[in-house]
Protein backbone atom coordinates (compact mmCIF):
# COMPACT_ATOMS: atom_id res chain seq x y z
CA UNK A 1 0.00 0.00 0.00
CA UNK A 2 1.29 3.69 -0.73
CA UNK A 3 1.75 6.00 1.23
CA UNK A 4 -1.44 8.56 -0.21
CA UNK A 5 -3.60 5.26 -0.20
CA UNK A 6 -2.77 4.27 3.25
CA UNK A 7 -3.86 8.14 4.21
CA UNK A 8 -7.08 7.73 1.98
CA UNK A 9 -7.71 4.64 4.60
CA UNK A 10 -6.82 6.23 7.53
CA UNK A 11 -8.14 9.58 7.11
CA UNK A 12 -11.81 9.21 8.00
CA UNK A 13 -11.28 7.91 11.26
CA UNK A 14 -8.40 9.37 12.55
CA UNK A 15 -10.47 11.81 14.48
CA UNK A 16 -12.29 8.92 15.65
CA UNK A 17 -9.16 7.32 17.08
CA UNK A 18 -7.77 10.58 18.42
CA UNK A 19 -10.95 11.16 20.48
CA UNK A 20 -11.50 7.96 22.06
CA UNK A 21 -7.70 8.37 23.12
CA UNK A 22 -8.82 11.86 24.87
CA UNK A 23 -11.80 10.59 26.50
CA UNK A 24 -9.11 7.59 27.96
CA UNK A 25 -6.49 9.70 28.67
CA UNK A 26 -8.07 12.87 29.36
CA UNK A 27 -4.96 15.40 28.18
CA UNK A 28 -4.53 16.28 25.01
CA UNK A 29 -0.85 15.77 24.46
CA UNK A 30 -1.23 12.62 25.51
CA UNK A 31 -4.17 11.63 23.17
CA UNK A 32 -2.06 13.59 20.73
CA UNK A 33 0.91 10.91 21.30
CA UNK A 34 -0.92 7.90 21.15
CA UNK A 35 -3.00 8.76 18.09
CA UNK A 36 0.53 9.06 16.41
CA UNK A 37 1.73 5.65 17.93
CA UNK A 38 -1.76 3.74 16.59
CA UNK A 39 -1.03 5.15 13.37
CA UNK A 40 2.48 4.71 13.04
CA UNK A 41 1.68 0.80 14.09
CA UNK A 42 -0.61 0.62 11.42
CA UNK A 43 1.67 1.85 8.86
CA UNK A 44 4.02 -0.42 9.65
CA UNK A 45 1.82 -3.12 9.43
CA UNK A 46 0.02 -2.11 5.93
CA UNK A 47 1.22 -4.74 3.89
CA UNK A 48 -1.14 -6.94 5.85
CA UNK A 49 -4.38 -4.10 5.94
CA UNK A 50 -5.92 -5.93 3.23
CA UNK A 51 -6.24 -8.83 5.10
CA UNK A 52 -8.61 -6.99 7.89
CA UNK A 53 -12.45 -6.93 7.18
CA UNK A 54 -12.85 -3.78 9.07
CA UNK A 55 -9.84 -1.16 9.20
CA UNK A 56 -11.19 1.09 11.40
CA UNK A 57 -12.76 -1.17 13.97
CA UNK A 58 -9.32 -2.34 14.28
CA UNK A 59 -7.63 0.67 15.23
CA UNK A 60 -10.58 1.57 17.82
CA UNK A 61 -9.31 -1.62 19.65
CA UNK A 62 -5.52 -0.88 18.80
CA UNK A 63 -6.70 2.56 20.32
CA UNK A 64 -8.41 1.32 23.39
CA UNK A 65 -5.74 -1.37 24.23
CA UNK A 66 -2.72 0.59 24.03
CA UNK A 67 -4.80 3.83 26.11
CA UNK A 68 -5.72 1.35 28.90
CA UNK A 69 -1.87 -0.03 29.08
CA UNK A 70 -0.74 3.34 29.02
CA UNK A 71 -3.25 3.85 32.16
CA UNK A 72 -2.24 1.10 33.83
CA UNK A 73 1.38 1.61 33.94
CA UNK A 74 0.38 5.21 34.64
CA UNK A 75 -1.43 3.97 37.66
CA UNK A 76 1.69 1.67 38.46
CA UNK A 77 4.37 4.46 38.69
CA UNK A 78 1.74 6.20 40.90
CA UNK A 79 1.60 9.29 38.19
CA UNK A 80 -1.52 11.07 37.54
CA UNK A 81 -2.36 11.86 34.02
CA UNK A 82 -2.39 15.86 34.04
CA UNK A 83 -3.96 17.61 31.42
CA UNK A 84 -3.07 21.50 29.97
CA UNK A 85 -6.26 22.05 28.24
CA UNK A 86 -8.28 23.81 29.42
CA UNK A 87 -7.55 26.69 27.42
CA UNK A 88 -8.27 25.03 24.26
CA UNK A 89 -11.44 23.64 25.53
CA UNK A 90 -12.76 27.42 25.69
CA UNK A 91 -11.71 28.60 22.42
CA UNK A 92 -13.34 25.43 20.49
CA UNK A 93 -16.20 24.25 21.72
CA UNK A 94 -17.12 27.26 24.59
CA UNK A 95 -18.15 29.50 21.13
CA UNK A 96 -20.84 26.95 20.36
CA UNK A 97 -22.32 26.51 23.52
CA UNK A 98 -24.39 29.56 25.59
CA UNK A 99 -23.75 27.89 28.64
CA UNK A 100 -19.97 27.57 29.05
CA UNK A 101 -19.61 26.13 32.35
CA UNK A 102 -21.94 23.00 31.77
CA UNK A 103 -19.62 22.26 28.98
CA UNK A 104 -16.61 21.60 31.58
CA UNK A 105 -19.12 20.27 33.74
CA UNK A 106 -19.82 17.43 31.26
CA UNK A 107 -15.98 17.04 31.27
CA UNK A 108 -15.53 16.51 34.74
CA UNK A 109 -18.64 14.11 35.28
CA UNK A 110 -17.47 11.99 31.96
CA UNK A 111 -13.33 12.00 33.65
CA UNK A 112 -15.11 10.04 36.63
CA UNK A 113 -16.88 7.56 35.44
CA UNK A 114 -14.94 3.87 35.23
CA UNK A 115 -13.16 3.46 31.94
CA UNK A 116 -15.63 1.09 30.57
CA UNK A 117 -18.75 3.60 30.44
CA UNK A 118 -16.50 5.91 29.12
CA UNK A 119 -15.57 4.11 26.31
CA UNK A 120 -19.25 2.82 25.25
CA UNK A 121 -20.63 6.56 26.31
CA UNK A 122 -17.83 8.00 23.97
CA UNK A 123 -18.50 5.07 21.11
CA UNK A 124 -22.21 5.47 21.00
CA UNK A 125 -23.11 8.93 22.02
CA UNK A 126 -20.45 10.71 20.60
CA UNK A 127 -19.30 8.56 17.53
CA UNK A 128 -22.70 6.79 17.26
CA UNK A 129 -21.44 3.04 16.55
CA UNK A 130 -23.94 0.68 16.39
CA UNK A 131 -24.48 -2.03 19.51
CA UNK A 132 -22.44 -4.23 17.07
CA UNK A 133 -19.49 -2.57 16.50
CA UNK A 134 -19.15 -1.60 19.91
CA UNK A 135 -18.96 -5.12 21.06
CA UNK A 136 -16.77 -6.29 18.55
CA UNK A 137 -14.69 -3.41 19.69
CA UNK A 138 -14.44 -3.34 23.15
CA UNK A 139 -15.39 -7.64 23.31
CA UNK A 140 -18.33 -7.36 25.55
CA UNK A 141 -21.26 -9.09 25.12
CA UNK A 142 -24.44 -7.23 24.04
CA UNK A 143 -26.41 -6.87 27.56
CA UNK A 144 -22.85 -5.73 28.87
CA UNK A 145 -22.61 -2.83 26.74
CA UNK A 146 -26.36 -1.88 27.26
CA UNK A 147 -26.34 -1.98 30.91
CA UNK A 148 -22.61 -0.21 31.01
CA UNK A 149 -24.63 2.55 28.67
CA UNK A 150 -27.64 2.86 30.48
CA UNK A 151 -25.41 3.41 34.03
CA UNK A 152 -23.58 5.64 32.45
CA UNK A 153 -26.15 7.91 31.02
CA UNK A 154 -27.81 7.57 34.43
CA UNK A 155 -24.75 8.34 35.97
CA UNK A 156 -24.28 11.45 34.20
CA UNK A 157 -27.87 12.09 34.71
CA UNK A 158 -27.76 12.28 37.91
CA UNK A 159 -24.99 14.37 38.38
CA UNK A 160 -26.95 17.08 36.12
CA UNK A 161 -29.39 17.03 37.99
CA UNK A 162 -27.50 17.20 41.28
CA UNK A 163 -26.03 20.12 40.09
CA UNK A 164 -29.37 22.05 38.39
CA UNK A 165 -31.08 21.25 42.17
CA UNK A 166 -27.91 23.01 43.40
CA UNK A 167 -28.59 25.65 41.07
CA UNK A 168 -24.73 26.63 40.08
CA UNK A 169 -22.98 27.59 37.65
CA UNK B 1 -41.73 16.89 17.84
CA UNK B 2 -44.47 16.74 20.12
CA UNK B 3 -43.01 16.83 23.63
CA UNK B 4 -44.52 13.30 24.71
CA UNK B 5 -42.19 12.06 22.15
CA UNK B 6 -38.93 13.34 23.18
CA UNK B 7 -40.42 12.30 26.92
CA UNK B 8 -40.70 8.73 25.52
CA UNK B 9 -37.22 8.60 23.65
CA UNK B 10 -35.96 10.06 26.59
CA UNK B 11 -36.74 7.37 29.02
CA UNK B 12 -35.87 4.89 26.60
CA UNK B 13 -32.46 6.94 26.05
CA UNK B 14 -31.61 6.04 29.69
CA UNK B 15 -32.10 2.06 29.16
CA UNK B 16 -30.59 2.48 26.45
CA UNK B 17 -32.80 1.00 24.14
CA UNK B 18 -32.69 3.51 21.73
CA UNK B 19 -31.38 3.37 18.18
CA UNK B 20 -28.78 5.62 16.73
CA UNK B 21 -31.42 7.20 14.62
CA UNK B 22 -33.72 7.90 17.76
CA UNK B 23 -30.36 9.13 19.56
CA UNK B 24 -30.09 11.60 16.50
CA UNK B 25 -33.69 13.16 16.87
CA UNK B 26 -32.62 13.39 20.46
CA UNK B 27 -29.63 15.24 20.08
CA UNK B 28 -31.13 17.43 17.01
CA UNK B 29 -33.88 18.66 19.52
CA UNK B 30 -31.75 19.84 22.51
CA UNK B 31 -29.49 21.65 20.12
CA UNK B 32 -32.12 23.94 19.43
CA UNK B 33 -32.64 27.21 21.46
CA UNK B 34 -35.80 26.41 23.49
CA UNK B 35 -36.32 23.20 25.55
CA UNK B 36 -39.02 23.12 28.35
CA UNK B 37 -37.82 23.91 31.21
CA UNK B 38 -38.22 20.59 32.87
CA UNK B 39 -36.26 19.21 30.09
CA UNK B 40 -33.31 21.63 30.10
CA UNK B 41 -31.19 19.86 32.96
CA UNK B 42 -30.23 17.40 29.72
CA UNK B 43 -29.34 20.11 26.83
CA UNK B 44 -25.72 20.38 28.14
CA UNK B 45 -25.76 16.32 27.71
CA UNK B 46 -26.48 16.22 24.41
CA UNK B 47 -24.69 19.70 23.82
CA UNK B 48 -21.60 17.99 24.74
CA UNK B 49 -21.97 14.74 22.43
CA UNK B 50 -22.23 16.50 19.75
CA UNK B 51 -19.73 19.40 19.84
CA UNK B 52 -17.34 16.11 21.12
CA UNK B 53 -17.62 15.39 17.91
CA UNK B 54 -16.11 18.24 16.50
CA UNK B 55 -12.84 17.37 17.67
CA UNK B 56 -9.95 17.22 15.13
CA UNK B 57 -6.94 15.09 15.51
CA UNK B 58 -4.80 18.15 14.08
CA UNK B 59 -1.41 17.01 13.96
CA UNK B 60 0.01 16.34 10.52
CA UNK B 61 0.38 11.98 10.32
CA UNK B 62 3.70 11.46 10.62
CA UNK B 63 5.08 9.03 7.80
CA UNK B 64 8.36 8.17 6.61
CA UNK B 65 8.47 6.68 3.33
CA UNK B 66 9.54 2.96 5.09
CA UNK B 67 13.54 1.95 3.69
CA UNK B 68 14.32 -1.03 2.38
CA UNK B 69 17.34 -0.22 4.87
CA UNK B 70 17.10 -3.37 6.79
CA UNK B 71 16.95 -5.68 4.14
CA UNK B 72 19.97 -4.68 2.17
CA UNK B 73 22.15 -5.03 5.68
CA UNK B 74 20.64 -8.75 6.04
CA UNK B 75 21.52 -9.37 2.58
CA UNK B 76 25.13 -8.26 3.45
CA UNK B 77 25.29 -9.97 6.63
CA UNK B 78 24.41 -13.51 5.17
CA UNK B 79 27.08 -12.71 2.70
CA UNK B 80 29.47 -12.27 4.83
CA UNK B 81 28.54 -15.36 6.71
CA UNK B 82 28.64 -17.63 4.47
CA UNK B 83 32.10 -16.08 2.54
CA UNK B 84 33.21 -16.42 6.33
CA UNK B 85 31.64 -20.29 6.58
CA UNK B 86 33.77 -21.00 3.08
CA UNK B 87 37.09 -19.71 3.76
CA UNK B 88 36.72 -20.77 7.50
CA UNK B 89 36.31 -24.33 6.04
CA UNK B 90 39.20 -24.18 3.71
CA UNK B 91 41.64 -22.90 6.31
CA UNK B 92 40.06 -25.87 8.74
CA UNK B 93 40.82 -28.33 5.96
CA UNK B 94 44.00 -26.76 5.00
CA UNK B 95 44.53 -27.20 9.02
CA UNK B 96 43.66 -30.43 9.57
CA UNK B 97 45.81 -31.80 6.14
CA UNK B 98 48.73 -29.87 7.69
CA UNK B 99 47.92 -32.08 11.06
CA UNK B 100 47.85 -35.42 9.60
CA UNK B 101 50.75 -35.37 7.35
CA UNK B 102 52.80 -34.59 10.36
CA UNK B 103 51.63 -37.44 12.09
CA UNK B 104 52.29 -39.18 9.26
CA UNK B 105 55.56 -37.91 8.97
CA UNK B 106 56.46 -38.80 12.89
CA UNK B 107 54.98 -42.61 11.68
CA UNK B 108 57.15 -43.13 9.58
CA UNK B 109 60.33 -41.54 11.39
CA UNK B 110 59.06 -44.18 13.98
CA UNK B 111 59.02 -46.82 11.73
CA UNK B 112 62.36 -45.75 9.88
CA UNK B 113 64.12 -45.72 13.08
CA UNK B 114 62.73 -49.15 13.96
CA UNK B 115 64.37 -50.46 10.95
CA UNK B 116 67.27 -48.72 11.39
CA UNK B 117 67.84 -50.81 14.56
CA UNK B 118 66.55 -53.42 13.06
CA UNK B 119 68.91 -53.56 9.44
CA UNK B 120 71.82 -52.82 12.42
CA UNK B 121 71.07 -56.09 14.26
CA UNK B 122 70.66 -57.77 10.94
CA UNK B 123 74.04 -56.42 10.28
CA UNK B 124 75.81 -59.24 12.75
CA UNK B 125 74.02 -61.92 10.90
CA UNK B 126 76.51 -60.77 7.95
CA UNK B 127 78.91 -61.96 11.17
CA UNK B 128 77.50 -65.85 10.87
CA UNK B 129 77.53 -66.07 7.07
CA UNK B 130 81.17 -65.49 7.64
CA UNK B 131 82.16 -67.52 9.91
CA UNK B 132 80.29 -70.06 8.53
CA UNK B 133 81.98 -69.69 4.91
CA UNK B 134 85.33 -70.33 6.93
CA UNK B 135 84.02 -73.27 8.42
CA UNK B 136 83.23 -74.62 5.06
CA UNK B 137 86.23 -73.42 3.39
CA UNK B 138 88.42 -75.31 6.12
CA UNK B 139 86.67 -78.75 5.46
Amino acid sequence: MKQAEFLNVVMPFKDKLYRLAKRLLVSREEAEDATQEILLKLWSKNESMGEYKNVEAFAMTMTKNFCLDRLKSKQAGNLKLVHSNYSDESTSLQGQLEAEDSVRWMERIMEELPEQQKMVLQLRDVEQYEFEEICELLDMKPTAVRVALSRARKTVRQELVKKHSYGIG
Amino acid sequence: MELDNIEKLLEKYFEATTTVAEEKTLQAYFSQESVPTHLKQYKPMFNYFSNAKEERYTKQVPLKPRKDFYKWISVAAVAVLSFGIYFGNQYQEKRQAEYAYQETKKAFELLAENFGKGTEKVAYLQEFEVAKQKIYNNN
